[in-house]
Formats: structure tokens, sequence, C-alpha cells
């Protein structure tokens, strides 16, 4: 059986119909079309799937469908503003924060998620924000700099 | 119960590519409808920077600039030849090849400008930033974007060249059986500083600090990037990466992803990384390989670090804390280094 499930996508209002059960992460890449958000594990493990519901970093593979009616979903898929790039994508491509790049809208949801809220984390908050992401390839090092680059840059901006 | 110390080095000398002879890859190079230029490929780039690498070398090879190469790689129904990405071979192999094919391209590209500029081919230079000029005189010049054109629609001529990799099969002498494996080796030391828990098995990491011998670094910001994640990549299998990690029975074992360990953005530890540049004698530009080489080193020496600090030898991988343990009952406790 389906379930209409409406919600909001990256500011954008979204109806969608969804396999009863069936998980966020399924309906945004399959019914929704929003390929930004990577499935590594299906099972709340690897953190691939980030995303924010209502500001909060959630693992869209464990996060029931139907019980995102009405609220707010940000992907990866939102974070650029037209031609211009987030801050952290700008980051992660300067301190080469990718390899494959599978895990890398997760890393960035979560890590929006910290600046979101703490715009001046440390390392240790940043080690602790990205801790349910894991990355194969790059030794977490350089994305780590990457967060810590945007924060900081951030600051720059508002100074 | 206590904290131990330790340190660990090992060294590596590290083939590029599969060895014995063969090995090939091939690449295809043709100048485009824009005077630009596409270089053909059927291999993977997994992230490393196939793509990056493989356009630098053309560019430089041709002499255009960087931003007037494309690369349009994995796809075998449209691509030519190539064994794969593994064994560190990419820009060795795949970059000679390469190298091959834009100096066929280039033989052609400088005989149209030739024509064009009515001199010979052999006084022509590119300057590197879209244009061909005659050597010492830079205003008889020609843009390469109008030798494309040239060659196209008055000349007749396929800006075009052919490219391959193959490393002649080494005889074996019947006598003492040597060979020549490979023709072209990278070199590394690794040293890991680790603290053993003799109460829990667990192996932290604390420190690292290498040296990699990798012929010419041909794009230092992704070399830098392969030996940062790399060594992680080692560590993994070192101290977390099985699938059966409990004990005593397997079925006590890992059933899916969830209980499949891997270090986590929490684990890692501060790593000092040197590269020394040698050039290689065959490698394009210099070049060597490094993808497997920065993982392979990290094992041995976490074992030797994990010896170093309570004087323990954990011969199977990964070196799990319930090896750990057990090599420690058998030895009758913790024996660091100074104690031995």
């Amino acid at each position: 059986m389906k379930t209409p499930v409406q919600f909001r996508l990256n500011g954008e209002d979204v109806a969608a119909f969804a396999e009863s059960g069936a998980n966020l992460l399924d309906v945004l890449r399959e019914v929704v079309g929003d390929l930004s958000v990577k499935g590594g594990c299906w099972q709340g493990s690897c953190g691939a799937c980030t995303v924010l519901i209502d500001g909060a970093p959630r693992l869209s593979c464990l996060t029931l469908a139907e019980s995102i009616a009405g609220r707010s979903i940000e992907t990866a898929a939102g974070l650029r503003r037209g031609a211009e790039l987030h801050p952290l994508q700008i980051a992660f491509m300067e301190r080469f924060a990718a390899q494959c790049g599978y895990c890398t809208s997760g890393m960035l949801m979560a890590a929006k998620a910290l600046l979101d809220r703490n715009p001046s984390p440390t390392r240790e908050d940043v080690v602790e924000a990205l801790g349910g992401n894991i990355c194969r390839c790059t030794g977490y090092e350089p994305i780590i700099q990457a967060v810590l680059d945007a924060a900081s840059g951030d600051r720059r901006r508002r100074a | 119960m206590a904290k131990h110390r330790g340190r660990g080095v090992a060294t590596i000398n590290y083939p590029i590519g599969m060895n014995l002879g063969g090995d090939p890859s091939q690449a295809l190079v043709h100048s485009n409808p824009t005077g630009k230029f596409t270089v053909t490929l059927s291999s993977i780039d997994l992230g490393q920077g196939m793509k990056s690498v493989t356009r630098q070398i053309c560019a430089e090879t041709l002499g255009v600039p960087v931003e007037d190469v494309f690369v349009d790689t994995a796809d075998s129904d449209t691509g030519p030849h190539c064994m794969g990405s593994f064994a560190s071979r990419g820009t060795h192999r795949v970059g000679n090849a390469v190298m091959m094919a834009a100096r066929e391209a280039r033989a052609v590209m400088m005989e149209a400008a030739a024509e064009e500029l009515e001199v010979d081919p052999a006084d022509l230079e590119t300057d590197g930033r879209g244009a061909i000029h005659v050597k010492g005189a830079p205003h008889r010049s020609i843009a390469v974007r109008d030798v494309a054109i040239a060659a196209q629609f008055r000349q007749g001529r396929t800006i075009a060249g052919r490219g391959i990799f193959l490393v002649p099969l080494s005889d074996v002498d019947a006598e003492t059986g040597e060979m020549t494996p490979a023709t072209c080796y990278a070199h590394a030391c690794f040293i890991v500083e680790v603290e053993v828990d003799d109460e829990t098995g667990d192996v932290a990491v604390l420190k690292m600090t290498s040296a990699y011998e990798l012929g010419r670094a041909l794009n230092p910001k992704l070399v830098e990037q392969q030996l940062v994640g790399g060594s992680w990549m080692g560590m993994s299998h070192a101290l977390y990466e099985t699938p059966e990690p409990y004990y005593p029975d397997t079925r006590e074992g890992p059933r899916d992803f969830n209980e499949y360990l891997m270090p986590g953005p929490g684990d890692i530890c501060p790593h000092d990384v040197a590269v020394l540049e040698r050039p290689a004698s065959d490698g394009p530009f210099g070049a060597k390989g490094l993808g497997e080489m920065c993982a392979n080193p990290v094992l041995p020496a976490v074992a030797n670090a994990i010896f170093n600090a309570v004087g323990v030898r954990v011969n199977e991988l990964p070196i799990t804390p319930e090896k750990v343990l057990r090599a420690l009952k058998a030895r009758g406790g913790a024996v660091p280094a100074r104690a031995r």
C-alpha cells in the first residue's frame, strides 16, 4: 500500500507516494529523485545517508518516510545557492576532502548540522559531529580540516 | 595492569604494476572541433585522480594548457584496452600510454602548424598557452585552435595519436632462476607509535611518521591525499577489519555491516608525511605509483610496535584486542622492550 507524504525538501514543497514502511532514503532517491543522498549500509552504520530533518542530522535509512510528513528535509543537493557553493563545499574541494566521494554527502550534512548550531567548533566538536560517518579513502583528516576551514571562513565573512 | 607504549618500523620495496611482463594499457588522443583535445581511456578513476594526472600528462606532452584537455574514460564500449586500476599501475602504465599517444598527436599538430606557417616543423615550439610559434620568433605564431581547423578543413589531417605501454617479458635464467619481474619500484619507510592496554588488549595509534620515494609527484596534493588516506586503509587492515572478529566460535561472528569495524574520525592520529622525489627512468615525467604502497607497510609496523610495547608477536591480522590478550596470556603478561 502507498501512503501520500508531504514535506519540504531543500525549501521546496514535495508530495510523494511512499510505500508503507519505506525508509526516507529510498523515497528520496527513488521516488523524489534526489540522488545526492547516498545509501551505504541501510542499517545506520555508516552515515552516508545523513540528511537534516528540521535542522538535526538524521540517518535517512532508519527514518520511516511516513514520519516526515510536514517536516523540513535538507540534503546535499540543496547546499548550493544557484551558482554559489556552500562554504563547506568549497572547503571540501580546497582540502581534497573527498576521493571516491561516496561518504561526502553525509559528511557535508553532518558538518552543516554542526556549523548551524555551533559556528565556532573546536576540533573535538568536529570529530564528535562526524563520529557516525565512515570514510574509506581520506583518513578523515582532510575532512576535519575542511569543516574547521569552513567555520573559520564563516567567521571571517561575518567579521 | 597498565598501558605500554611501543614503536614499530617497516620498510617497503614496491613493484609498480603487475609483474613478469605484459600488463598493458592503451590510450588515444585526438583534437576536437573546438581545438581542444580528448584523451580516451578505459582506465577507471576511483577518486584517486587518474583523470587529473592523465590530463596533466597529455597537456604537458602536447604543449597545451591543461584546461584544453578532456579525459573520457571508464567505458569499455568506447575506450581502448586497459588492464584496470590496481597494483598502483595507473599513473605509470596509463600515463606512459597517454604520453606516447600525445607525442604522436603532437607530431601531427606540429606538421600541420608548419604547413600553415610555411616553416619546418623542427623550427616550431609550443608556448603551453594555446599557441605554436617559430623558435626565437614568437610573433610568427598560430593558435592551436587554428591549426586544428586548418588540419580539418584545408590539409585533411587527423591530429591524433595512439599509445600503449607494455612491459617486455623477462627471461628466466635457467641456472639461477633470476629474472626482472618489474621495471619500476617505489619505496617507503613507515614508523608508528602505539599504546597497548594490557588489560583490554586494545591498541591505540598515537602517531605515524612516514617517508615515501615515489618517483616524481605529478600532482602533489593528490599524492598527499593518497598517502594520508591510504595509511588509514592500512591501519584498518592491521587493527580493525575482519568478517570474524569474535571468539570462540564463528556463530558469534558478525551478521552484517553493523559489526564490520573500521576506524572512525575519532580514531585517527597525527601523521607526518615526507615525499622524496627521484624520477623513475621509465615513468611518465618520472612518476612511479603509490596507491597500494601507502597501505602495505602499516601492517608490519603495527605488529612490530605491539611487540616493542608488550613483547608479544601477533601473526594473524587484524590484531584485535582478543588476539593481543591471548598472546599476553601465553607470554605470562606484558614484557616491554626495556624489560627484555
